[in-house]
């Protein structure tokens, strides 16, 4: 059997319990006795407000600089596996855009967008 | 041929029990030590030293109200935690138990298990949003944020065993370790690995997600039943395979004198496995402008330090 197949017999395999176990509890679990119950919990008041209306930007910030780093993560693990082979050449050229990124992170960092109070 | 298939597919099925099992009963292990640790005696009462426990915990849940939350987004509510148990269990594809206790080797596996993992975070993200709950909205947005901050510096320290073992694969890193573990020649590398496996695992100092005085349970707040159940599992997985990859990055797989392979692996793990016990037990929870500063101001640069020094001593020695 080749390799692939295996990986993908094994994500079958977790996919397929992941949902039965969802299922099964489904058709087992007790249905709420009164409509009450569904309501979302707020410390005993009715929710006012849809939940998702207010969001705040830091997290935006956060995620965007998130997104720079990781596609630099994968331009650096090609990078670690051969740094060796390619000697002091690849080392300057690595440096020179990790460099480059990192101003860019201290400018988000004098900025502020780094900030939470 | 055949028999070759069917020989594959039971090492799976083992492999998935294994893990299965390994996951319940640290559940159990977690209780237990932290029983001990507060001088009282943690569950007893389910079969011998109640062991049976994990087992008729699972039976309960089973049976329990299944509650889907007024106005909540079905599709995506019942989608987000086995999205969260799923993610986790698809990384043990690639992690050897012992040198050819595995389902694959593949020899991207590094990037492999960083891609899948951060898939976690859609689980966590879609339950605090499709729950209509502002405690369950909240909780989602603070461990996303929490989880991606995390993942820069853990990816990049990893980048210092990689450079050490010119291989992605796993078993090539393990293999690299056969004279000297990788904690000995990493150790600011381990360090920031740590803290930010904590992290990702959502553990105790950094539980910012469902710290119950502010957020009543984070995204969780609306689940009931086995949904909620598999988040749980989904977070015992998630400390299993931290152990299990901090013992095959760091602390020399399964290498050892005289006991078997797999045992010496199990052993590194379950230490591991209990060091996130322990430090539950010990240190408070951080505040979140703390851990947000931690991760960006502190963690990520000495996660680019030690891959510069790492790069230079290798190259220059």
């Amino acid at each position: 059997m080749p390799d692939s197949y295996s990986l993908f017999f094994y994500i079958l395999l977790v996919v397929v319990s992941g949902v039965a176990i969802v299922a099964i509890s489904h058709f087992l679990g007790k249905r709420p006795l009164t409509s009450e119950k569904t309501i979302p919990y707020e410390c005993g008041m009715d929710p006012i407000d849809k939940p998702t209306s207010l969001f705040s930007i830091k997290f935006y910030v956060v995620a965007l600089i998130f997104v720079i780093f990781d596609v630099e993560t994968v331009f650096i693990y090609l990078w670690a596996i051969i740094v060796e082979e390619m000697g002091v050449f690849g080392l300057i050229e690595m440096f020179v855009f990790i460099g480059i990124l990192l101003v860019a992170f201290f400018y988000a960092w004098r900025k502020g967008g780094l900030k939470w109070e | 041929m055949i028999v070759e298939i069917l020989l594959q597919i039971i090492k799976i099925i083992a492999i998935f029990a294994v893990v299965m099992g390994c996951v319940a009963y640290l559940t159990l292990m977690e209780r237990k030590c932290l029983g001990f640790f507060q001088i009282r005696l943690g569950p007893n009462r389910v079969g011998p030293w109640g062991l049976l426990q994990p087992v008729a915990d699972g039976i309960k849940l089973f049976f329990k109200e299944d509650m889907t939350v007024l106005h909540a987004n079905k599709f995506y509510f019942i989608l987000a935690p086995v999205i969260s148990l799923v993610a986790v269990l698809f990384c043990f594809a690639v992690v050897p138990f012992a040198g050819n206790v595995y389902i694959i080797d593949i020899p991207v596996a590094v990037l492999y298990l960083m891609a899948i993992s951060s898939m976690g975070v859609y689980g966590v993200l879609l339950a605090g949003w499709s729950s209509n709950n502002k405690y369950s909205a909240m909780g989602g947005y603070r461990a996303t944020a929490q989880m991606i901050s995390y993942e820069i510096p853990l990816a990049l320290a990893i980048v210092g065993v990689l450079i050490l073992s010119r291989s992605m694969s796993i078993v090539d890193i393990v293999n690299a370790q056969k004279g000297m573990w990788n904690i000995v020649k990493q150790p600011l590398g381990f360090i920031i690995y740590l803290v930010c496996t904590f992290a990702e695992t959502n553990r105790c100092p950094f539980d910012l997600y469902e710290c119950e005085n502010e957020l009543v349970a984070g995204y969780q707040t609306e689940y009931s039943s086995m949904k909620f159940a598999l988040f749980y599992m989904g977070e015992y997985a998630h400390i299993f395979l931290a152990s299990c990859l901090i013992t095959l990055f760091y602390l020399g797989g399964w290498n050892g004198p005289v006991l078997p392979a797999l045992l010496w692996f199990f052993m590194k793990v379950f230490f591991c496995a209990f060091c996130f016990i322990w430090v539950r037990a010990t240190y408070p929870r951080f505040r979140y402008d703390q851990l947000m500063n931690l991760s960006w101001k502190v963690m990520l640069p000495l996660a680019f330090l030690n891959l510069i020094v790492t790069a230079i001593i290798v190259v220059m020695f």
